[in-house]
């Protein structure tokens, strides 16, 4: 019952915050309501038994990621109106319709899959600290070795768009 | 009528928000709005890991959810300084004015 009632209140939270996001001219008000739904998702996460998932997501995504977004937004300026003219004939309909279809078919295949629910063996999923570190330094050891190089890499690349200019251009 | 939450629901908000992101990434101009319905749209697939993972009693979907994460924050970083870059040279963050790859 505590389950429904969250369920309904953070999917509308999830859904106004992504409408919001899609819908809004000014790009502030996008970034906020993609932070509402990133805060009901972390809620969404509880439910599921992901609780360190969930504190990471409020950490890295609604914190750090959507700070560094409202950062970028305020520093290439808010003030201009965007021009929601569009210049590719038939984009935005055939977007809709295409976007459509693929709702359809996901739903219809979901529900297919996922209308009497399944029972696996094993415990019940716990995701402590302690279950998710276990499980990632044993049997997903190498890839979490694979995205600290990738962390490097994203790192370096940024300081050398930010640091390193092309030919003639002022400082 | 007793109504649980099953995995269904939860795959079915992640379905729609999946879809409200593609439509951000295609309906809007905006190199930093397009840039937020991707992550929509990655979040809506983190949830889809972590639903399946309770379901199926495997704790590898908040595992594959927390590499989405890592993945998602390094193409943040990287994005982001593209953008700024662009704007620096352009002054603006409309994609429909950036029609070539030369600076």
């Amino acid at each position: 019952m505590v389950e429904l009632v969250l369920f309904v209140i953070f999917a509308i939270c999830a859904l106004f915050g992504a409408v919001t996001m899609v819908w809004a001219r000014n790009p502030v008000y996008s970034a906020l309501g993609l932070m509402l739904t990133m805060f009901s998702l972390a809620v969404f996460y509880v439910s599921n038994a992901g609780h360190f998932v969930a504190v990471v997501q409020v950490i890295v995504y609604a914190g750090a990621v959507m700070t560094l977004f409202l950062f970028v937004i305020m520093l290439i300026g808010v003030d201009k109106a965007e021009d929601r003219s569009e210049t590719l004939p038939l984009q935005r309909p055939a977007a809709l319709v295409l976007l459509a279809l693929f709702a359809a078919g996901v739903l219809v295949a979901g529900a297919r899959a996922w209308t009497t629910g399944y029972t696996a063996p094993g415990e019940a999923v716990n995701g402590t600290i302690e279950a998710i570190g276990s499980r990632l330094f044993d049997t997903w050891l190498l890839p979490f070795e694979v995205t600290a190089l990738l962390l490097i890499i994203a790192a370096a690349g940024t300081i050398a768009l930010a640091f390193f200019r092309g030919d003639g251009e002022e400082g | 009528m007793d109504l649980t939450v099953t995995p269904g629901w939860y795959m079915a908000l992640a379905s729609v928000l999946f879809v409200i992101g593609g439509a951000g990434l295609l309906l809007r101009r905006n190199a930093l709005v397009m840039f937020m319905s991707v992550e929509l749209m990655l979040n809506a697939v983190n949830l889809t890991f972590v639903a399946a993972g309770r379901e199926l009693n495997v704790l590898d979907g908040q595992i594959s959810v927390f590499f989405v994460m890592v993945v998602a924050a390094a193409e943040v970083v990287v994005g982001l300084a593209i953008i700024v870059a662009v704007f620096r040279r352009r002054a603006t963050a409309s994609v429909d004015e950036l029609a070539e790859l030369k600076g």
